[in-house]
């Protein structure tokens, strides 16, 4: 027999820990989905094209802005002491990578904002000289390739950060695995290559961003194998932990909404789609992007259920 | 260097809580929350049964993981005595340490900023113990520099059987139980 009983019970640890709800998944979603726009429209900038050929590239970056906006509006709605959010900007802690997240983020608003100028009309530039002149320059191959470059990076920054600061949070045993930063990268990865397949009109680009996702699904595939497998086999603490994703409450949603309706089927018909059996369709790419939300509320709060068992 | 620590003898805590309440006095501890708790753990069966009563708080651990995942440098290790605490206005509240204690021993206070125990570092400053050892009742409670080894904490660790919590999570706490 052993029964505990104990007189704490404060507010968002007990009876299980609970400090993030529906801001923090949200976020890691919508930020994971920006960093896949980021390095795709990165690659795509750098590749040379006829004049006036379309390119999802001149898209992305006015969306990924909304959305790493919106983002980081769920951010600070999750924030307890909003008012001292500027702290955050008044130091670098190299230790913590909810620290680098913040300064990455500063960083992503440029590049964003730069790639998004290379596909203002002129038009609409003529109003702003200034601005013209910097959109005149961008489009030089040179500034374009970097450019590109510092997307693609940052991207990957902005992607594998937010699963690295969960693993980082050592107590919580479910997120202590070195998977889930390239999990999460690849999870915004296919999330961006899907949206930007959804919506190409240059049909070469859609059809090697609909390969380009594929690869990635699959690819999440054996990273969530390695998440489970590595947790599986490790000490009782942890295996208990991937207990909650195998047999345990997450099961069913991570099973069934993840691995089998976000992953798996997008996949199936994804590879349809790319062998031309079936013809291009939104039900792949829009259940993709569903799984990829479904994934960080699934990691996000059984990670939190998660804890050491020994007393 | 001083490393402040606490020893605590499960043989002579009763649960009576006194800790308790003096430490939501000393500290102005709001209502619904608490710094220091009590747990009771009974183990076996009738009639060989054991029952194992723990004043518990922040563990002050020397590898303390609120310290190095807080973004803003408001979690950190207090100069004197390397007790971790909170800078109250750097908090931002993301919660972050919330999520990395392992002990469950930080909560959100109502005006925003992370809290918990501080071991009563203004008493201690001013060569005082914290509030909860100087009210235990039974005098089950012992604070002290652990790097001394002449201290009552430092002698009562080298001489009786004693254990940490959650050992295998890796901070490296500071407050022992004597068995």
């Amino acid at each position: 027999m052993l029964e505990l009983i104990s007189t704490r019970a404060n507010p968002m640890i007990d009876p299980a820990m609970h400090v993030w709800g529906w801001e923090i998944p949200v976020y890691l979603f919508l930020g994971g989905w920006v960093a896949g726009s980021m390095v795709l429209s990165g690659y795509l900038m750098r590749q040379g094209r006829k004049p006036g050929e379309p390119c999802v590239c001149n898209v992305l970056p006015w969306i990924s802005l909304v959305l790493i906006s919106l983002g980081m509006g769920a951010l600070f709605l999750d924030l307890e002491h909003k008012l001292y959010v500027w702290r955050m900007y008044l130091t670098l802690q190299p230790a913590s990578p909810m620290s680098w997240g913040g300064w990455i983020l500063v960083l992503v608003y440029p590049a964003l904002a730069l790639a998004a100028l290379l596909s203002v009309p002129d038009d609409l530039l003529g109003r702003w000289p200034g601005i013209a002149r910097l959109a005149e320059r961008l489009q030089a191959p040179a500034a374009r390739n970097w450019l590109g470059i510092a997307n693609i990076l940052l991207g990957v920054g902005l992607g594998i950060y937010t699963g690295i600061l969960l693993s980082s949070l050592g107590a919580r045993p479910l997120w202590a695995s070195a998977a889930l930063g390239p999990l999460f990268l690849v999870s915004g990865l296919s999330t961006g290559a899907a949206f930007a397949h959804m919506i190409a009109s240059n049909p070469r680009e859609q059809v090697l961003l609909l390969r380009a996702d594929n690869v990635f699904l699959a690819v999440e595939l054996a990273l969530i194998a390695l998440f489970l497998i590595g947790l599986s086999t490790s000490s009782e603490v942890h295996a208990q932990a991937a207990g909650l994703l195998l047999g345990g409450p997450y099961t069913a949603p991570f099973w069934v909404l993840v691995v089998g309706m976000g992953i798996a089927l997008p996949l199936a018909i994804q590879l349809l789609m790319s062998s031309h059996r079936i013809a291009h369709t939104i039900v792949a790419p829009l259940l993709v992007m569903a799984g990829g939300l479904a994934l960080r509320f699934v990691i996000v709060s059984a990670g939190q259920y998660s804890h050491w068992i020994t007393p | 260097m001083t490393r402040l620590g606490m020893v605590i003898d499960t043989h002579k805590c009763v649960g009576c809580m006194d800790c308790v309440v003096a430490c939501k006095t000393e500290n102005g501890v709001p209502d619904g929350f608490c710094r220091d708790w009590i747990n009771q753990r009974l183990e076996g069966e009738m009639p060989a049964l054991r029952l194992t009563i723990t004043s518990e708080r922040c563990n002050h651990c020397d590898r303390p993981p609120c310290v190095s995942c807080c973004p803003t440098g408001a979690s950190h290790v207090h100069d004197y005595g390397n007790v971790v605490l909170v800078d109250h206005d750097k908090c931002i509240g993301c919660k972050a340490c919330l999520a990395s204690c392992p002990y469950g021993a930080r909560f959100i206070h109502p005006e925003g900023y992370a809290d918990k125990c501080t071991f009563c570092i203004h008493r201690v400053e001013q060569g005082l113990e914290p509030a909860c050892v100087a009210v235990c009742p039974t005098h089950s409670m012992y604070f002290g520099d652990l790097d001394d080894p002449e201290s009552e904490v430092s002698r009562l660790i080298a001489s009786r059987r004693h254990f940490v919590l959650k050992p295998d999570a890796g901070t490296r706490p500071r407050i022992f139980y004597l068995e």
